[in-house]
């Protein structure tokens, strides 16, 4: 054993070589160490907020109120930063303090639950059609949505609809928000990129039906809507133009439109969009789409679709809410073949909306289009549309439709759209 | 044979995307705000080593900004994206986020800045949330940019986090805080003298985005002119309003400048008060270049109008 003591060192060289080992040991773990101290005290301090939360269950809020959910973008209220101060003076009540947990440490979870929409679409028809008829009160569809961050790399979003028909997945996906080179791809079940009016769900669009042109050529109400893959990717085109190019694959069975009879028979949907912001308040944007499928017929019928479409914005930024004026077009091609030869039918829409105040706005829709399977059958048609928002949680919409169709039959329908929204806020349209 | 053609698109696609990126060279921080407030003082904290945009215009209704695609390429190229939070853009930030295809700004990623966790936040709920409050903001206020010394907070957290991601210049930035902290306290102190006269007057704004800034100038927001936010006034409330400020004596009424100014004259008229059109964000009128000039112009107009 041996002593220091007897080695008789001086203190100060003893003291300098403690320091010099400390300095040599000590500095490249030295950065390690207050990282590790960084990481300490974080995992304190979310121990500390759990503690704080437990406390409070524990005292008891007076009336249990729910914990409300955290969207995805905002953090969980888990804990507010800093500490509270009185409430203002002369305020109305006296709201401060963090929202109580109740359940505990275990009911933290709950802030990972997915965001849940519920959205309520109640149709009425009064008039008569006897090519296309609807019932006069109808529960159209409810669509209940979960959205969520599922990890740093992507985020899912489910949107099931619910009808007089029974339930229905009408978009089931996840999307890579994290790819290199900015790519954005999804996969799953979801409404293609055809144009439009085809990624739309019914509760945005600006009127209480589908265009014709969808009805004959689209593949009906819920159009190009499949299970498949999809790529997007935005450039930036000459003089502040946008440029946006989505490739998607799809098995090939869209109800009405597409029918995969084998396995290789798919489907695929292009299209390009070039958007330009005219103005701060005037927009432009512009598309190309084409799909092409097999259709009911077999393998080796092809339906081959091709589309334009524009929208023009109007949208004053000082007066967003009370003035606005949208409108839009879409062209779309429709080569269908058949046994004996193919069908090239053609279809299209214009429609306008005006915002005549916070609260209603006016609009109008022309449709003309053949029909997919007999190109010489032209229906065409006109609506005149007024809807009102008591909020923008809900909205009533009185749409007046006319329709000729090729059966030399007219329709005259006055139609009724309520349409509310229940749970988290969901993103406006654009 | 279609599958064969649609795969080399693909790919040409891929391969045009791989190309067409641009050769990130380590210049200014590209920094995206989703309002003029949070770029103010961004650029502020940041100096001439950031280069700051907003997505929303200051005379815009934050809560209605449109989301045009034309954002998805300015926050395609962001390296860091500030957020007021407590679901203020709720309605229109998440698809351009996830849209966006930038993983550094995506939500929890080191690039996704949430300001309202380095506030005080006011008006936190403690009851039941429902809409039947309207358009509730079940977090608490979204406004809180509106204090000072939330800017301060908010400001000391830019900084960490501009030194997070540029090491090399930390020093820089919290130089640039320090230089901030001081002229905002000096600042702080003439506002505080120039509204001191004025603590306790009585006032009705029109949407709820005032309490920060009420509490700290001493100003007493009695109604709304929204019935509820998000609701439109009605004939039956801003009745009632008109009978409140008979009563209190109230002779203010503070408009947000994207809100229509009929009922507010309508109520002026009846009442004898002041209409003023105060604007909560930087660049709300011409001159309002940065976080400063927007307190002094909505001090001196709330000082001019209650000096009459």
């Amino acid at each position: 054993m041996l002593s220091l003591a007897r080695l008789r060192f001086p203190a100060p060289v003893i003291s300098l070589l403690i320091v010099g080992l400390w300095a040599l040991g000590g500095c490249p773990l030295r950065a390690q160490e207050s990282g590790q101290m960084a990481a300490q005290i974080k995992a304190l301090e979310a121990r500390l907020r759990m503690l704080e939360a437990e406390v409070q269950a524990l005292k008891g809020a007076p009336a249990a109120p729910p914990v409300a959910p955290a969207p995805a973008p905002a953090p969980p209220p888990a804990a507010p930063a800093v500490p509270q101060v009185a409430p203002p003076p002369g305020a109305g009540a006296a709201l401060v303090g963090p929202l109580p947990v109740y359940g505990g440490a275990a009911a933290m979870s709950k802030v990972l639950n997915p965001d849940i929409s519920a959205i309520g679409d109640f149709l009425g028809s009064a008039g008569r059609n006897s090519v296309r008829p609807v019932p006069a009160l109808e529960m159209h569809e409810s669509e209940v949505g979960f959205q969520a961050i599922i990890d740093p790399y992507a985020r899912g979003d489910f949107f099931i609809t619910f009808g007089e028909q029974g339930v229905g997945l009408e978009e089931g996906y996840i999307t890579f928000t994290a790819l290199p080179a900015g790519l954005v791809a999804k996969a799953g079940k979801f409404r293609s990129a055809f144009g439009k009016v085809n990624a739309l769900h019914n509760h945005v669009l600006p009127w209480t039906d589908r265009p014709m042109v969808t009805d004959n050529l689209g593949g009906g109400e819920d159009g190009i809507n499949d299970a498949g893959a999809s790529l997007t990717r935005a450039f930036a085109g000459p003089r502040n133009l946008f440029l946006e190019a989505t490739g998607q694959v799809f098995r090939g069975d869209s109800e009405g439109l597409f029918k995969s009879s084998r396995k290789s028979d798919l489907a695929v949907v292009g299209h390009l969009r070039a958007y330009k912001d005219l103005s701060e308040s005037t927009n432009l944007d512009v598309g190309g789409s084409y799909a092409r499928g097999h259709n009911e017929l077999g393998s080796s019928f092809l339906t081959n679709l091709y589309g334009i479409d524009a929208t023009l914005r109007w949208k004053p930024l000082r007066r967003a809410i009370y003035h606005s004026f949208t409108a839009r077009s879409e062209f779309v091609w429709s080569n269908r073949e058949e046994a004996v030869g193919a069908q090239h039918a053609f279809g299209f829409y214009t429609s306008g909306e005006y915002r005549l105040n916070r609260r209603w706005t006016l609009g109008g829709r022309y449709d003309r289009t053949g029909r997919a399977d007999n190109a010489a059958f032209t229906d065409s048609g006109a609506s005149a549309l007024l809807t009102y928002w008591p909020s923008e949680f809900s909205q009533i919409r009185w749409q007046y439709r006319f329709a000729r169709y090729a059966e030399k039959t007219d329709a005259n329908e006055l139609r009724l759209q309520f349409l509310f929204s229940l749970g988290a806020h969901g993103a406006h349209p654009f | 044979m279609l599958a064969k053609s649609f795969w080399i698109c693909l790919s040409l696609l891929f391969i045009a995307a791989m190309a067409s990126e641009p050769a990130r060279a380590a210049g200014k921080l590209n920094v995206v705000a989703s309002t003029t407030d949070m770029a103010a003082l961004a650029q502020e904290v940041g100096g001439d080593r950031v280069s700051v945009q907003s997505v929303a215009r200051g005379y815009q209704d934050p809560h209605y900004v449109e989301a045009k695609p034309s954002f998805l390429l300015l926050l395609r190229r962001a390296d860091l994206l500030l957020l007021v939070g407590l679901e203020l853009e709720i309605a229109w930030l998440p698809p351009l986020i996830t849209q966006s295809g930038n993983p550094k700004i995506q939500v929890g990623a080191p690039g996704y800045f949430d300001a309202s966790r380095f506030a005080q936040i006011l008006e936190i709920p403690t009851t039941v949330v429902t809409r039947a409050m309207g358009d509730v903001h079940p977090l608490g206020n979204p406004h809180y940019w509106l204090e000072p010394e939330n800017g301060r907070r908010i400001a000391r957290g830019i900084a960490g986090k501009l030194a997070e991601m540029r090491p090399q210049d930390a020093a820089y930035f919290q130089q640039r805080y320090q230089a901030f902290d001081q002229k905002l306290t000096q600042a702080e102190q003439a506002w505080d003298s120039q509204m001191q006269p004025f603590r306790g007057r009585k006032v009705v704004t029109y949407h709820n985005s005032w309490p920060n800034f009420a509490q700290r100038f001493g100003l007493n927001v009695v109604g709304y002119i929204e019935p509820r936010p998000g609701i439109p006034p009605s004939p039956a409330h801003t009745v009632e309003l008109i009978g409140l400020m008979k009563h209190e004596g109230v002779k203010v009424i503070l408009v947000e400048p994207y809100f229509d100014l009929r009922t507010p004259n309508s109520i002026a008229a009846a009442t004898g008060a002041k209409v003023l059109v105060m604007t909560p964000s930087v660049g709300g009128e011409k001159q309002i270049t940065d976080y400063f000039k927007l307190f002094d112009y909505d001090i001196k107009l709330v000082t001019d109008a209650f000096k009459q």
